[in-house]
């Protein structure tokens, strides 16, 4: 069986009456077959459909409570939580539909290609299957902040690693005032002069985050010419004297170390070796600050809060999408299947670029499939709740909102029917135009 | 499905040359899907990973690191689910809904799939625009009186509350692809059972059910997936299903996460496994429910 046999098609004629008893019978028939369906379709449908409506004219409490005429409506707009909830409803529906559809396209034409095509697209629409729901934990779990815990933020660091290395002294300070923070580096204030030592302390480094290798510290010998110094933990079990380097004190390897000359422009720079030590050569005449450089005390990448108040409406949204591209490609790859292969291989032949036949040819033949998609998404996306209930943690609930939660909340934990029916209709009056749409195409279909 | 059939015939013989070509000229697309691909799975296997670690690497560890440390992967959280009765129960309430919900919406659906197809009766095609009219109303439309009307019966807090709700907002979109599927079926058939002398009921058992079962099968799937995943419906008439369990424990999300992550990838196994033995339905579902 294939999709197109699921079609509508020309209601058989009905057969001339033959006997007014036969005909009753068939009516009667008709009216049996269609009673438990109008019974549930009224009682629970079409019933609460026309007590919303009204319901949204009265106050908060009781059967019906007080007439309010449109004050319900008008706190949909002036409320800031509803408001809030209209404006992400309204960026879910700008960007949604439009990546669903994008998706499903590139994923449908580009499986056309490879051999494994099956597999691929069972990958895709696997999240279908799952509930809305069960994909808020799962994503919640994805964006945990902390890069060691959440699966997108550690994709984060490691991008953001292999553009800047984390510091090796994050969390360092200096341990003398003679050492100023300067440009996110620190300076040795004191001037120095070909043949100086410059010591550069620094403590606040706990002793998992020494560096790996560390030796001894040592204060160097002067050089004539050479201005050298050493870069250690000013610190040892019982304190230590600040700004000596004494016995039991790690020198700082691998510490990015920087000779500014007297305008502050960086004339060397080098790396300190395993005693903390470090040798700028040939130092010409003038007087210089020693200090260590910025990228010394980088802080590593600490994760996005996906799930924080900022961010939760985009993680929100890929979620999302992650969810029904499946769905979007399905549907694309079908009209694709059903396209005329004849006019596409004639475009080739006539020379056309695959970019040239995708753009003037598939997409334009696709069109149809392509609105159907973007509409059905448009319909779901403004019925979106139960992703959004179950990601965003409490602290973030208020910016996540969206249209059908915040008539849920509204009706069911303020306990306002007036207003909640009131957002249930606006709902309903946005999804409305596709109603036309549907009964418009079953009367071209009959 | 239909698109992935497709095959390129080949006008002529390639050489094995040629192949080798073109599969190399292929290769950033293969590598690229292959890396859509992996993205995709991540979350879901993520899930499944996480439920694995011990508690006490569940908040001190990403999950990915069982890869390099399998021997740590554990099953206790499962066991422990299997004894915990609030979750049994959350089970038991989400089968009885799903199974009830599907029973319901395909018996009713077929019997006036039917009679719009088949029986001639005064305003037939009017009433069923009606119901494709209804397709669009979003059930938050029904929450406030349905939620009053059982309160004021008493019988909110029951499976059948529930399960009669989720009908009704099933039965349109039920209707609207069992009577395009039926009405596909050829005249003829009806037509001599009916010369025949067999009742209308004895049709629709003998004939129409078993002709329309493809897209029976397709409807079946979908509600039995929509009513198991579904939140907002238990949530509001206070019923607890495996959905709403969960929910009563996300509020402690890292403190329990050794038992939001079992539960949640439990939810799951029962629609994954539905949706690998029926794909083909599933996916005719959803094509015919597109179209709408």
């Amino acid at each position: 069986m294939s999709g197109a046999s699921i079609t509508a098609e020309p209601p058989p004629q009905a057969a001339p009456p033959e006997a007014g008893g036969e005909d009753r019978s068939r009516y009667r028939a008709g009216a049996l077959f269609l009673l438990p369906a109008f019974i549930l379709l009224g009682v629970w449908l079409v019933y609460p459909t026309v007590y919303t409506i009204v319901r949204s004219f009265f106050g908060q409490h009781g059967y019906l409570g007080t007439w309010v005429g449109l004050d319900n409506y008008r706190a949909l707009f002036t409320t800031s939580a509803l408001t809030t909830a209209i404006k992400n409803s309204a960026i879910w529906v700008a960007v949604v539909p439009a990546f669903v559809t994008a998706f499903g396209l590139l994923f449908a034409v580009l499986t056309e290609r490879i051999s494994w095509a099956v597999g691929f697209k069972t990958v895709i629409f696997l999240p279908m299957a799952i509930s809305a729901f069960a994909t808020g934990v799962t994503w919640h779990l994805m964006y945990t902040q902390n890069p060691d815990l959440g699966a997108v933020n550690a994709l984060g660091r490691t991008v953001a690693d292999s553009f800047s290395t984390p510091g090796v002294l994050s969390n360092a300070s200096p341990s003398t005032t003679a050492l100023q923070p300067k440009g996110g580096g620190l300076l040795l204030k004191t001037p120095l002069q070909p043949g100086g030592v410059a010591l550069l302390g620094l403590t606040g480094i706990a002793p998992l985050d020494v560096p790996q290798g560390a030796q001894q510290a040592v204060k160097p010998a002067p050089k004539p010419g050479d201005i050298v110094g050493t870069v250690w933990r000013d610190f040892k079990p019982g304190g230590g004297k600040p700004g000596v380097v004494e016995q039991g004190e790690l020198g700082l390897p691998g510490v990015t170390v920087e000779l500014r000359d007297s305008s502050g422009k960086v004339a060397q720079s080098t790396k300190t070796d395993p005693n903390g030590t470090f040798d700028f050569t040939d130092v010409a005449a003038g007087t210089y600050n020693a200090g260590i450089g910025a990228s010394t005390f980088a802080k590593p990448f600490g994760g996005y809060s996906w799930l924080g108040p900022k961010l939760i409406t985009p993680a929100l949204l890929i979620a999302y999408i992650w969810i029904w591209a499946g769905f979007s490609m399905v549907v694309i790859a079908a009209g694709l299947a059903a396209m005329p292969r004849e006019v596409l291989e004639a475009a080739r032949t006539d020379g056309a670029t695959e970019l040239q036949v995708f753009r003037r040819v598939t997409v334009p033949l696709l069109a149809p499939v392509l609105s159907v998609v973007f509409i059905t998404m448009i319909i779901n996306v403004l019925k979106v709740f139960d992703i959004v209930i179950a990601m965003a943690p409490e602290g973030s609930q208020r910016s996540a909102n969206v249209i059908a939660l915040a008539m849920w909340r509204t009706a069911f934990s303020g306990f306002d029917f007036g207003t909640g029916s009131a957002i249930a209709v606006f709902l309903f009056l946005l999804v409305l135009p596709v109603l036309a749409l549907n009964v418009r195409r079953f009367r071209t279909e009959t | 499905m239909a698109a992935s059939e497709t095959v390129h015939l080949p006008a002529h013989r390639e050489t094995v040359a040629a192949k080798i070509l073109r599969a190399v000229g292929k290769l950033p697309l293969q590598i690229f899907l292959a890396v859509v691909g992996l993205l995709w799975l991540v979350p879901t296997i993520g899930l499944f990973v996480t439920s694995l670690l011990p508690s006490s690497e569940i908040t001190a560890r990403g999950w990915w690191t069982l890869f390099s440390h399998p021997s740590q992967a554990t099953f206790s959280h499962y066991s422990a689910l299997f004894h915990n009765a609030g979750l049994m129960g959350a089970l038991k309430t989400t089968a009885y809904i799903a199974v009830g919900n599907t029973l319901l919406v395909v018996i009713v659906a077929a019997l006036a799939g039917y009679a719009f197809a088949w029986l001639e009766f005064p305003g037939r095609d009017w009433l069923f625009i009606c119901v494709i009219g209804l397709l669009v109303v979003p059930l938050q439309m029904a929450l406030i009186p349905m939620f009053r009307v059982y309160n004021t019966l008493h019988i909110g807090g029951t499976v059948l509350s529930v399960i009669l709700f989720h009908a009704a907002f099933g039965l349109p979109f039920a209707i609207f692809l069992l009577r395009n599927f039926f009405i596909g079926i050829p005249k003829d058939i009806l037509e001599s059972a009916r010369i025949d002398g067999a009742s209308e009921f004895w049709i629709f058992l003998r004939l129409i059910l078993p002709l329309g079962l493809p897209a029976i099968a397709s409807l079946a799937i979908f509600q039995f997936l929509w009513t198991w995943n579904d939140l907002i419906v238990s949530l509001t008439f206070n019923v607890q299903p495996i959905t709403v369990w969960i929910f009563g424990q996300l509020r402690q999300f890292s403190s329990s996460i050794d038992i939001i992550a079992p539960a949640s990838f439990l939810s799951l196994v029962v629609p994954l496994i539905i949706f690998f033995a029926f794909q083909r339905y599933f996916v005719q579902g959803l094509l015919a429910g597109s179209v709408k």
